[in-house]
Parts: structure tokens; C-alpha cells; sequence
């Protein structure tokens, strides 16, 4: 029997329509994979098999948990159900706990409350399942807050109070994409453990067509709140029926077309960085002594010549944009020199940095809050007018804006409208427009498609590829991502800890790491490739 | 912790050397000579000198303020000019009135605001928030001593149960003269719980769309559970904030209500004084207040750290 049973499920908010007829079910010690782009209605399915959707939705069809039918239960019961028999993790690690509280005390609240346990037995199993997802008493003890610790620590947290009480069913909604790839494996095969142990079926979320690959063995694909295919993983994704699991699956593996590759050394370089560190001051351990400084870069040197996609991969925390943020002159080093274009930007005051910052440009991850809600698309693509010499007059300024949009796939009426108008992807193109208009040598982005949609995302690199040929941009590509590092650069640096530990052509690095740090990301990026294949092989 | 606490201690510390400096300063720039004002009109300008040295204006300006600092720290804030008693008399008895009031002020103000605050925000947009906000729209936009004659009418003139005003002293015994304190202390606390009861209601609504309180409701707690065990705490900051501020208002911006209720507190005191030109009473209040405010704050920082682990830093 099936542990838990969607059949035709539909959700209204107010009048807004946001699933349809949507049937999914999940067997025990099962794991399946919920696919689809945001505003799919993948997290709207999991509110609903929770009861926490928001006040005006209205939920029809049948809902069954364990015999239980769901839609009909009284809050009452849902309590009763909720951190019991079914858990949830989400997808924010770093804000899903309360940070006023313990995590010993988050842990025991939901194990006292439903077994009525007292505080010392509750606390004693609290213990217990924070040891089993890898969090040890020795460096983590009951009393510690959360800002005490990493988003991966955090998300462990969250994965032992969802499954503090052995749930039959766990949901996890994105539970990885806030993390880096090494960590995301990590918290990949605790969830994996977890079902085996318990027989635990897992409804997974997730925009990541590799992630569900290698941890589903059935998938379910929706779109606009409608399943588009549903079946088991290996055969939906090697017959790809439906023209949309296509698309995904096409837009996952996507490299754009870059017909002229640029040629190591042939030209003078564009920067240089040599042997730039910076340090933060650490925090105190007693008011006598100096606090030990953080060194955040480590003497790390690196050239980007013309026309040369370099990218940037490490994990998070590495130093990495603390790195870019330096060669941007938006942070000073503590040691070293940053040339652009043989002249030296470090110790460089604003006024004289004016050339510098007018031929390079930055494009940061959140499409969303790198606007002003309040100005309207011309202003803002026009922002980095003000470093040019000679100042447009107000027909050239929309000229060169309307030109800028025009590049990056917008239109010249997009111009009188305001950053909310526009979907995530469009706004990230209206940064890149933003970031071309000057006619920048080089632009440094930041993560600029881990916010995305795979489609948008690979719509975006498409653009990214173009710019690269038609304008001669380089690029410093800053990302956790392989996968954008793969379809982007012609070289890639791995960093570490501050340092670089490896640098090479991106086939090289990528196929043949030899550096620790390169092992293990490249070991731990999921593959879309590789994962149908393994599901092939287990799923005949 | 402690190093945080120290920190705070520290600034408020200097704080308080500052402000002693500018009250100073402005007493001294401000015009009119205190001996000619203790002497009157028709003293003679040899009078006038001699008084001037006997207080001992004349000497040089750092002196005297390390004198009167000094004075300050062992509670000796000279005599006042008009009344020929010290200072730190007058303030005693009327700090015997004006700090019992204040307290028992924001207690009302506090055990009222709460509550409402937390009604409004689970209801947030339904018919009990509406009518909620709306009585507290009235309760901010109407005068405090428009309330306090309401009160007197309602409670003193037409029911009999407390006096209409005055202020028996607490020798008359604890009873009547908390009786007395009452009415004002209502008509005080009303206002500042509208204030306080919208700003709880907005610190509410938005630790409600947090994360962490749907963490809290994944794991089975029942909506009211999570909203007193985990949403309450965390909006406790601005909450706070607007409390300390509210028990440095009610210390001494009570004159109006001090006035309908004929009570002799520490506003009406320094309103006298300022009239009658005994600057040295307004230095002394000045200051007296200053310091309260300081270490009110300190109060408020104190309790952000126990309410927030984040502030205490790594133990």
C-alpha cells in the first residue's frame, strides 16, 4: 500500500489557479523526485501535504498519508501527524532555525511534545539523532545556538528535528541548493542512510535534474502545475516522451556555442593579480589578548588576458568573493597588487579608480535584490554612465540604454518599466545589460545563473558566450558550479582555504583534478551523464 | 558576554562625562546671573559681587565644573536658589512620586500592549485585528490628559473609588497613596500601550513570516504554541527599544498629567524652575534625567543580550 497518495489534486490561491489535477504517490523506503522550475508548484505540493499552505489557498482532490485523508483532517490531527510521521526540511538552512533558541532545545521540542516525554529523555534522544546526522556531542553539544554553526551544520540540524521521531514520510524542499557541492553530496547521503534505515519513503524537491537523478527511483515532472511525466527515473529520462523532460534535461547539460576559443598567451594581459591577501580581524578570545586576524586570500596570483573566460571554483567560504570584491576595488588587500590593463588599482583612490571601473564590470547571484524596486529600468541599466568621460545627453542615454537592452535580448520599450515587471531571468539580463553598457574589457560575476532556472540559466550562458564572441568580454566566472565552469571558461582556478591550489585548461582541471580540493568538488558535482547512466544500470 | 557588557558599560560611562560637559556649557552660556537674581533688582552691584564669590561663580570655569561634577558623584547638587534648601532634597520627594509613577505606568502599559500585540498579529488583516488597531489608532491620536478626565469623572467623580487628585505622600501609608497614583498612572499608560501595542503587532507579523516558524510548525506545535514559544522572543528587540524609550518620557514628561492630577512630580519641578530661573535645580533634574536615560539604555542593551544569543557572542 502506498504510503502516501495525491490524486487529483488542485490549488487555488484566491483566484490564482497554482496546481492541477496533480497525482503523485510515494511508496515506503521509497525516494521520489518532485521536478519542476520555480513557480511550478513543487513547494505548494509539499505545503499541502503538510496543511501549511498559506491563508487563502484552497485545496480539491484527495490527499491520503497513511490511510489518513488529509484534506479533511482537522488541525488537531495534523499537528499529531507533523514532526511525527511526516518531517520536512527546507531549502534555507541558514534561517530555518529560531536563532534564539538552542539547537538542543529545537531538537527535544517537537520529540517532548509529541511523546510527552520528559526533558531529560527528551533531550537524551535529542542527543541521540544529532550524533546519527553528524553532528558529535564533543563539537557540538546541546547548547550550542545556530549562529554557531555553518548552513550545512544548520541543515543537519533541521534534518534531526524532521527526523528526531523516525517520520514515515520525510519531505525535503530543495534541501541542498543553498549549499555548496561538497556539503550537498554530504547531506545527499545522510538523507539516502536515512531511508534505508527506516524504510522512510522521501518525497525530494528540487530544480536539479542530476540531484533527483541520483537519488530518485521515480520522478515526477511539473510545469505550471500540471505533471507533464511521471515514471520511473531511468526509463523517463532515457525515453524523454514528453517534450519537456527534454527540454530540462537539455538545458541541464547545456554548453554554450563559443566558436572562437581563446588562445592562452597570445596577447599582453588584461589584469593581474599578484601575491593579494586580505585578513579580517578575528574575534577576541579574551579581552587582554589581540584577536588572531582571519586570512580570508592568501597570497593568490592569477592573469586574465582579453577575451579570456577564467573561472573561479571553490566552496563556499573558500575567499573566493572576497577575491573578486579586491580585484573590483570594492575591498582594499592587506598585501599584494592588483593590475588592470598594467596599471596598478590598489591604493588607488576613488577618483583616480574612475577608468578602471568604467572598463570593468561586475554581475552578482540575486537578480532580485541587485536593483532599486523604485527606478525605473533606464535609470538603473544607465547607473554606470557616470564614469565616462563625457557625459551622454539625456537623447544619447537612452540611446545607449535601448542599445544595452537590445544586446542582451530586451526590448527598448522595457526601458520605462520597473525591476518587479520583469521574471528572475529577465533581471539578470537587465544586470548584464547593466554591466555592458560602459563597454566594459572585463566583467567579474558572481554566481550569476545559482539563482536560475536550468532553462533561463542556460539562456543565460547562451548570452554570457555571445557577449564573449561579439564583444571580446572577458570574463571571471566566480561559482561553486562545475557546471558553469565547464560551459564558460577557458581556465579554471580552484581555491581553497585562500589559496589557489590548481589552475590549468578547463578539460584538464575538470577531468583530471590532481589537487585535494579539485577531487573532491569535482567528485562531489552532480552529473547528469553519469547519474541516467548508474539509474540505467540499477533500473535495467 | 562580559565582553559585551563591558563595552556597553564603558560608552555609557563616557556618555555621561559628555553630557555633564554640555549641560554644563549651556548653563554657562545661558544669559541671566543667578546671584542678581537672589539678590533681586535693587541689590547693589558690590552685593551682587560678594554673593557671586560666596557661590563661587567667579572662579575659573574647569574649576567649577570639576566642583560641581565632583558634587554630582557624592549626590551633593547645591541649594537651590529660590527654595534656600538643597537640591538633593527637593528631587527626593519628588522622585518619591514621579518613579513609583512611571514604573507602575509602563507595567500598565506593558501587560496591556502585549497581549494585544500578539491578538492583533494572529489575527493579522481579520475583524479582531481591524477593531484591535483601530482602538489603539484612537488610543495614540488622543491627548493623554483628555483620558485622564475621562478617568477622573468616571472613577473619581461619579463611582468615588479613588481621589481626584492630589497626593497624600507615601507617610500616609502605601494604600492611599498607591490610590492616588492610579488614575495618572492609567491615563500614562494608555497611550504608550497603543504605541507599544502596534509596534509588538508589527514585530510579530514579520518574525511570522520567518523560516524558523514554519520549522516550528513542521514539527507539530499548534499555531499558538509557536507563536508565544518561538515568535514572541524574537520580536522582543524593537519592543524593547520602544519600552526604554517610553520609561525615559514618563520619568519626567508627565508635567500635563502631573498637572490634571495636581501631583507634585519631578515634572512640574523642573517646569517651576525653569520659570523662576533656579538654574542650578535645572542643572541638577537636567542631569538627574541624563543619567536615568543612560542607564536605561544600558538596561535595554543588557536585556538585548539575554534575549538575543547572537549579541553575547562566542562563549
Amino acid at each position: 500500500m502506498s504510503l502516501l497518495e495525491i490524486e487529483n489534486l488542485s490549488l487555488t490561491i484566491g483566484a490564482t489557479p497554482i496546481l492541477k489535477g496533480v497525482e503523485l504517490t510515494v511508496l515506503p523506503g521509497e525516494v521520489v523526485g518532485l521536478v519542476g522550475e520555480s513557480g511550478s508548484g513543487k513547494s505548494m505540493t509539499a505545503l499541502t501535504i503538510m496543511q501549511l499552505l498559506p491563508h487563502l489557498a484552497r485545496a480539491e482532490g484527495r490527499v491520503t498519508f497513511d490511510g489518513i485523508d488529509i484534506l479533511g483532517a482537522t488541525e488537531d490531527q495534523m499537528c499529531a501527524l507533523r514532526g511525527d510521521d511526516i518531517g520536512m526540511v527546507f531549502q534555507e538552512p541558514m534561517t530555518a532555525l529560531n536563532p534564539v533558541k538552542t539547537i538542543g532545545e529545537q531538537v527535544a521540542e517537537g520529540i517532548r511534545w509529541h511523546t510527552k516525554a520528559g526533558r531529560a529523555e527528551a533531550e537524551d534522544r535529542a542527543r541521540k539523532i544529532l550524533d546519527r546526522v553528524g553532528l558529535p556531542e564533543a563539537k557540538f553539544p546541546l547548547s550550542r545556538y545556530p549562529h554557531e554553526l555553518s548552513g550545512g551544520q544548520r541543515q543537519r540540524v533541521v534534518i534531526a528535528i524532521a527526523c528526531a521521531l523516525k517520520p514515515k514520510l520525510l519531505i525535503a524542499d530543495e534541501p541542498t541548493t543553498a549549499l555548496d557541492v561538497v556539503l550537498q553530496a554530504q547531506i545527499l547521503d545522510l538523507l539516502r542512510d536515512l531511508v534505508r534505515e527506516n524504510r522512510m519513503g522521501l518525497l525530494l524537491i528540487s530544480h536539479d535534474l542530476a540531484v533527483v537523478t541520483e537519488m530518485a527511483d521515480r520522478l515526477t515532472i511539473l510545469r505550471r502545475g500540471e505533471v507533464t511525466e511521471a515514471g520511473d527515473t531511468a526509463r523517463t529520462l532515457s525515453e524523454q516522451q514528453h517534450p519537456y523532460t527534454r527540454e530540462l534535461a537539455l538545458a541541464s547539460m547545456h554548453l554554450p556555442a563559443r566558436p572562437k576559443p581563446h588562445l592562452a598567451g597570445s596577447a599582453k594581459p588584461l589584469l593581474e593579480v599578484e601575491g593579494v591577501g586580505r585578513d579580517y580581524r578575528g574575534r577576541r578570545k579574551s579581552l587582554l589578548r589581540p584577536a588572531q586576524p582571519i586570512r580570508a586570500v592568501d597570497n593568490v596570483s592569477l592573469t586574465i588576458e582579453p577575451a579570456q573566460s577564467v573561472a573561479l571554483v571553490g566552496r563556499s567560504g573558500c575567499g573566493k568573493s572576497t577575491l573578486a570584491r579586491m580585484i573590483l576595488a570594492l575591498d582594499k588587500p592587506t598585501g599584494g597588487t592588483i593590475r588592470f590593463r598594467g596599471e596598478a588599482i590598489t591604493g588607488k583612490a576613488e577618483a583616480e579608480l574612475k577608468p578602471a571601473r568604467r572598463d570593468m564590470q561586475a554581475v552578482f547571484q540575486d537578480p532580485y535584490g541587485s536593483f532599486d524596486p523604485r527606478q525605473k529600468v533606464e535609470k538603473l541599466v544607465a547607473e554606470p554612465l557616470h564614469l565616462l568621460e563625457k557625459q551622454p545627453t539625456q537623447a544619447e542615454r537612452r540611446e545607449m540604454v535601448a542599445h544595452a537592452l537590445d544586446e542582451v535580448g530586451l526590448g527598448p520599450r522595457d526601458m520605462d518599466k520597473y525591476p518587479h515587471e520583469f521574471s528572475g531571468g529577465q533581471r539578470q539580463r537587465l544586470s548584464i545589460a547593466r554591466a555592458i553598457i560602459t563597454r566594459p574589457k572585463l566583467v567579474v560575476a558572481d554566481e550569476p545563473v545559482s539563482a536560475l532556472d536550468v532553462s533561463i540559466r542556460a539562456q543565460i550562458l547562451d548570452l554570457f558566450a555571445e557577449l564573449n564572441q561579439k564583444l571580446g568580454i572577458a570574463y571571471l566566472f566566480i561559482t561553486h558550479d562545475l557546471t558553469v565552469a565547464r560551459a564558460m571558461a577557458d581556465e579554471v582556478l580552484v581555491m581553497h582555504e585562500g589559496k589557489i591550489v590548481e589552475r590549468g585548461r578547463t578539460a584538464d582541471v575538470l577531468n583530471h583534478p590532481s589537487s585535494e580540493a579539485a577531487q573532491a568538488l569535482v567528485a562531489a558535482a552532480p552529473d547528469l551523464h553519469r547519474a541516467i547512466a548508474r539509474r540505467m544500470q540499477e533500473q535495467g | 558576554m562580559t565582553a559585551y557588557l563591558v563595552k556597553r558599560l564603558i560608552i555609557a560611562a563616557l556618555t555621561l562625562v559628555l553630557a555633564s560637559m554640555v549641560v554644563f556649557a549651556v548653563m554657562e552660556v545661558l544669559p541671566g546671573d543667578p546671584a542678581r537674581l537672589m539678590l533681586g533688582l535693587n541689590a547693589s552691584a558690590d552685593q551682587v559681587e560678594l554673593l557671586r564669590n560666596q557661590m563661587g561663580l567667579n572662579a575659573p570655569l574647569l574649576l567649577r565644573y570639576l566642583h560641581w561634577a565632583g558634587g554630582l558623584l557624592s549626590l551633593d547638587f547645591g541649594r537651590s536658589y529660590t527654595y534656600s534648601v538643597p537640591v538633593i532634597d527637593l528631587v527626593r520627594e519628588r522622585i518619591a512620586v514621579s518613579l513609583p509613577l512611571a514604573l507602575i505606568a509602563l507595567a500598565l502599559s506593558t501587560i496591556i500592549a502585549i497581549p494585544v500585540g500578539v491578538f492583533s498579529a494572529s489575527r493579522q488583516g481579520r475583524a479582531g485585528d481591524t477593531l484591535a488597531m483601530s482602538v489603539a489608532q484612537l488610543g495614540v491620536a488622543v491627548p493623554n490628559f483628555w483620558f485622564a478626565l475621562m478617568l477622573i469623572y468616571l472613577f473619581a467623580v461619579w463611582l468615588h473609588l479613588v481621589p481626584a487628585g492630589g497626593f497624600p505622600g507615601w507617610n500616609a501609608g502605601i494604600w492611599p497613596a498607591l490610590k492616588s497614583l492610579i488614575l495618572p498612572a492609567v491615563a500614562l499608560a494608555l497611550p504608550q500601550a497603543a504605541i507599544l501595542g502596534r509596534v509588538a503587532r508589527s514585530a510579530l507579523i514579520e518574525v511570522l513570516n520567518e523560516d524558523y516558524i514554519r520549522t516550528a510548525r513542521a514539527k507539530g506545535l499548534p499555531y499558538r504554541a509557536v507563536l508565544w514559544r518561538h515568535a514572541l522572543r524574537n520580536a522582543m528587540i524593537p519592543v524593547l527599544t520602544i519600552l526604554g524609550l517610553q520609561f525615559a518620557f514618563l520619568l519626567a514628561g508627565t508635567i500635563i498629567i502631573e498637572n490634571v492630577f495636581y501631583l507634585p512630580g519631578l515634572g512640574r519641578l523642573i517646569f517651576q524652575a525653569i520659570t523662576q530661573r533656579d538654574l542650578i535645580v535645572v542643572e541638577s533634574i537636567v542631569m538627574l534625567l541624563v543619567a536615568a536615560v543612560i542607564l536605561i539604555n544600558l538596561l535595554v542593551d543588557f536585556s538585548y543580550a539575554i534575549v538575543d544569543p547572537r549579541l553575547r557572542g562566542r562563549q
